[in-house]
């Protein structure tokens, strides 16, 4: 891992410029590494899909792996964890970035996947607080229980809801409600965990698959309410206000340390890749990529919002993934 | 419409009813310079809003770098080659065809039926909503033929987006040429095709390109058709034309402008202050077009 | 205008006809292209009714493709964009007919010189550029101050309307003088010659004259402000709901498309349907449109 992180560096640093030079295949410019046998000259392409929680995440990563490997191409697209899997079980993309792990009864995902053929191994590589927020304005919410966002969310919800119906002593103004579409892992989860059922949620919400968006409209409107992924939150802080969360042990604010020790619950919840298996035993690119991912992640998790994993439970998904790719 | 009563008719009554007259004329012509006043200060607010966000971002590694998570690294390279690609294959695919079909209609077809069906058709084509030829490319081109979400794909569907635009153009610059020079080519024994290519085309170039070049910077303007055809990705290494995944600068626009941090909106403005200069030189380059054609024409 | 078809050698007539066949060819493809995009929308839309029904679609108000359970209900869309485009038309109007006004009665040519190009301007601008001046000026700088922060959010149908109105102001300004600019000087010169004053000449005389050209303007920049989708897509949300209050975020037809074309919703499902068949009744609209501003301008053209 760290001749890896070392390789990386090396990279970045003899090959220039990187993203800005035109190959579309060849081989990687200078590279003075010779210190590990694996640096062959790396070209091809390795398709990231996927959630657009972890998107970040890898967005990062493929830019920094592209600059230092300037014959490898790594676009990442964020179609929502289930319509990533979608695309990742009928072996379009190389990896699938998931806010949840994969439904292995589904018929996109575990399913197809078994009978396409297509061998992935589940990674965990980060840890997020799923954060619900608010417009800054708003002074009357600090804190809600898990039955008010049922209330706000689940799908008896009215069409028009006023916050005074979420809290007596809110106000008597329209709750206006935003949430990620339901290709998106973060829909899943937030719906199985606070509505109890996954997928079950109102009709009567602006939703939208890009969560930028959603914070834009959060921020945009003083009776917003919106959720998703806490790097987000963290990126737009000027822009909103979160809010804690009663899960029954009292009001939880989401920070580093409340989501690492799950005492922000039930909202904290573990970020997965899912890489094709069988793919990177033959394409040494794509297995490039996720060694680099793995040994990077503590690091670049933090560095969009997210919060690293315990290093023991990293090492153990680098032991998962080196035996699944045999060595 | 209520007749004009002429002064005489109103007798006793004709100075109050002038001022009143007058001055209801003076209100309007307040109001028409309210308007234009009004429409010159959005024009202005706009272009300043834009530039001021847009001045902290532009500089050479802006125009040279690569679209990136931090705004302070992004560049818009890619956007910028995949737009002049989709720009010279979509100039390149509509010259022939729209002239030709222009050609076609004025001076081969006569008054009939099928020509005013034509005609007809083509204005009915230029009316279509752009997002429609994204469908239409994504059902035709991009599944259809197979060519998947590729540059070629995006300019062929564009190419088709701008035909009729380019027909039109074309169709009006050719009748604008004076039946005399047409008539004096068969007085020279031209045959129709001679009398087009050696005296109607040349007086109908300044025209004809001046359209092209309007249609072009039209086409490096669209984002809906492209976003149907899968443009839609964060891609950060340069396109290849026939395989792979491209952007265009709308579309990069479009990508940054959705994301909140002021940071993004302020790259997202400085590509919209690139794609403004590239509509600039494009317009000044048909004036120019223009200018240089003309001169050989003598009447 | 007839022309020999040969010349004093025998070897033209040929390759005259193989020219006039191709410049044929090219003139065909408009319509080739209008059969297709009439195909393509009609038989996917064909396979959307197989799976949805007809009556839902178009009498259905609530309109939920992604969240389920589904609905179906195209008129949530349709007032999404009906509203846009009203308000949008409720700008333009007025803006592109004093301006048009001005430009052909009362500008001298050195003021055309000045105003025409800021029109032009305008309708050059790329359209996601005025999504993106709505999003960032005239949304949080403009409509929040002015009706309050809590009245009023980022998205809504209001800040797309006056971007729109915007975008087809040039259209109507430009149409409509032109038609202005064709009514004959006689007749201008003879209300005068009766006492008339400016005001009076274009109210009673030009703009009756020209009123075919006008009508035409207006349908047209109506038939655009509804196929309008990047400055829609940018200001006015993502929430199809039937509703005539400008202040709420809503969803138009063309925002609704492109949304299930980002999210990369898997071909053949009913989702990925109902994009053609909302494009389908989006193209009929402005088809209609289209077909009925050219009748206009058939029918009440006046002839001098």
């Amino acid at each position: 891992m760290g001749g890896l992180l070392l390789v990386a560096t090396l990279g970045v640093a003899a090959c220039g410029p990187g993203a800005s030079s035109a190959p579309t295949s060849g081989p990687s410019t200078g590279g003075g590494a010779t210190t590990t046998p694996t640096t062959a000259a790396l070209s091809g392409t390795v398709a990231v899909d996927g959630s657009s929680t972890v998107f970040p995440i890898s967005e990062l990563m493929a830019e920094e792996f592209e600059n230092a490997n300037s014959g490898v191409q790594v676009p990442v697209a964020f179609a929502g964890t289930g319509g990533g899997f979608k695309k990742f079980c009928v072996g379009e993309t190389d990896i699938n970035d998931a806010s949840r792990p994969i439904k292995p009864d589904d018929a996109g995902e575990g399913v197809a996947c078994e009978a396409n053929g297509i061998d992935y191994v589940e990674l965990q590589v980060a840890i997020d607080g799923l954060t619900v927020v608010v417009n800054p304005d708003n002074a009357f919410a600090t804190c809600l229980t898990v039955a008010e966002l049922a209330t706000i969310y689940g799908p008896e919800s009215p069409e028009t809801l006023l916050w005074s119906q979420v809290r007596a002593g809110f106000p008597e103004e329209e709750v206006e409600r935003y949430m990620p579409g339901a290709d998106s892992g973060t829909f899943d989860y937030f719906t199985e965990v606070i509505n109890g059922e996954v997928d079950a949620a109102t009709t009567h919400a602006t939703q939208s698959e890009n969560d930028n968006e959603l914070v834009t409209g959060v921020a945009g409107d003083v009776n917003a309410i919106g959720f998703f992924g806490f790097a987000y939150f963290v990126e737009n802080q000027d822009k909103l206000k979160a809010l804690e969360v009663d899960g029954g042990d009292g009001c939880i604010a989401p920070t580093v340390d409340t989501i690492n020790d799950n005492s922000y619950s039930p909202l904290s919840r573990p970020l997965f890749i899912y890489p094709d298996v069988g793919k990177a035993k033959t394409r040494p690119e794509l297995k490039a990529f996720v060694d680099y991912y793995l040994a990077n992640t503590s690091e670049f998790s933090a560095e969009v919002g997210y919060i690293a994993m315990p290093d023991d439970a990293l090492a153990a998904e680098v032991t998962e993934w080196e035996a699944a790719v045999g060595g | 419409m209520s007749a004009i009563v002429p002064a005489a008719r109103l007798g006793h009554r004709f100075e109050p009813a002038l001022m009143r007259r007058r001055l209801t004329g003076t209100l309007f012509y307040g109001a028409c310079l309210a308007a234009v006043a009004l429409l010159l200060v959005t024009l202005i607010t706009l272009l300043v809003d834009v530039f001021v966000r847009a001045a902290p971002w532009l500089d050479v590694d802006f125009l040279t770098g690569a679209p990136s998570s931090r705004p302070a690294r992004a560049g818009i390279l890619p956007a910028l080659v995949g737009t002049f690609e989709i720009g010279l294959f979509v100039g390149v695919m509509t010259f022939p065809v729209g002239v030709a079909a222009a050609i076609y209609l004025v001076e081969y077809a006569s008054d009939s039926r099928l020509n005013r069906l034509l005609q007809t058709n083509i204005s009915n084509l230029a009316g279509v909503p752009s997002i429609i030829y994204g469908i239409l490319g994504l059902a035709l081109f991009v599944q259809a033929l197979a060519l998947g979400a590729t540059i070629f794909a995006a300019a062929l569907t564009l190419s088709l987006l701008i035909l009729p635009v380019v027909i039109i153009a074309s169709i009006e610059a050719l009748k604008a040429v004076p039946s005399a020079q047409r008539e004096g080519a068969y007085a020279l024994g031209a045959t129709r095709w001679q009398m087009v290519k050696r005296s109607v085309l040349p007086a109908a170039a300044p025209g004809i390109m001046t359209g092209i070049i309007l249609a072009m910077a039209r086409a490096i303007g669209e984002a809906a058709p492209l976003i149907l055809i899968g443009a839609f990705t964060f891609v950060t290494f340069l396109p290849n034309p026939f395989e792979g995944q491209y952007t265009v600068l709308p579309i990069q626009i479009y990508g940054w402008a959705i994301r909140p941090q002021d940071d993004f909106q302020g790259i997202s403005a400085a590509a919209i202050v690139v794609i403004l200069a590239l509509m600039l030189i494009l317009n000044a380059l048909a004036l120019v077009v223009r200018a240089r054609l003309s001169r050989h024409i003598q009447w | 205008m007839t022309a020999p078809a040969t010349s004093l050698t025998h070897r033209r007539p040929m390759s005259e006809r193989v020219i006039e066949r191709l410049l044929f060819l090219a003139a065909a493809l408009g319509v080739v292209t209008t059969v297709a995009i009439i195909a393509v929308l009609a038989i996917e839309t064909f396979e959307f009714f197989l799976e949805v029904s007809p009556v839902e679609f178009f009498t259905g108000s609530h309109w939920s493709a992604l969240i389920k359970p589904q609905s179906w209900g195209v008129l949530a869309l349709v007032s999404g964009t009906v509203l846009v485009a009203g308000i949008g038309l409720v700008i333009a109007v007025p803006l592109g007919l004093l301006a048009a006004v001005f430009l052909a009665e009362y500008a001298s040519t050195r003021v055309r010189t000045v105003v025409k190009p800021i029109l032009e301007t305008i309708a050059g601008v790329p359209t996601i550029v005025l999504g993106f001046f709505g999003l960032n000026f005239i949304a949080p700088q403009l409509l929040r101050p002015l009706l309050g922060q809590d009245a009023i959010g980022t998205f809504s149908a209001l800040s797309g309307g006056i971007v729109v109105g915007l975008l087809i102001t040039p259209l109507i300004a430009s149409i409509s003088e032109d038609a202005m600019r064709a009514v004959p000087r006689g007749l201008r010169e003879g209300a005068f010659a009766m006492g008339a004053t400016r005001f009076e000449v274009v109210r009673k005389v030009v703009f009756p004259a020209a009123i075919s050209g006008i009508m035409a303007s207006i349908i047209l920049a109506m038939s655009r402000a509804i196929g309008e989708t990047m400055a829609v897509v940018l200001t006015v949300g993502t929430k199809p709901q039937l509703t005539f209050d400008p202040t709420e975020s809503v969803q138009t037809m063309t925002a609704f498309i492109v949304q299930i074309s980002i999210g990369e919703t898997a071909q053949g499902s009913v989702e990925y349907k109902s994009l053609f068949a909302v494009g389908a009744t989006l193209f009929a609209v402005t088809f209609a449109l289209n077909l009925l501003s050219g009748a206009v301008v058939r029918r009440f053209r006046t002839s001098y």
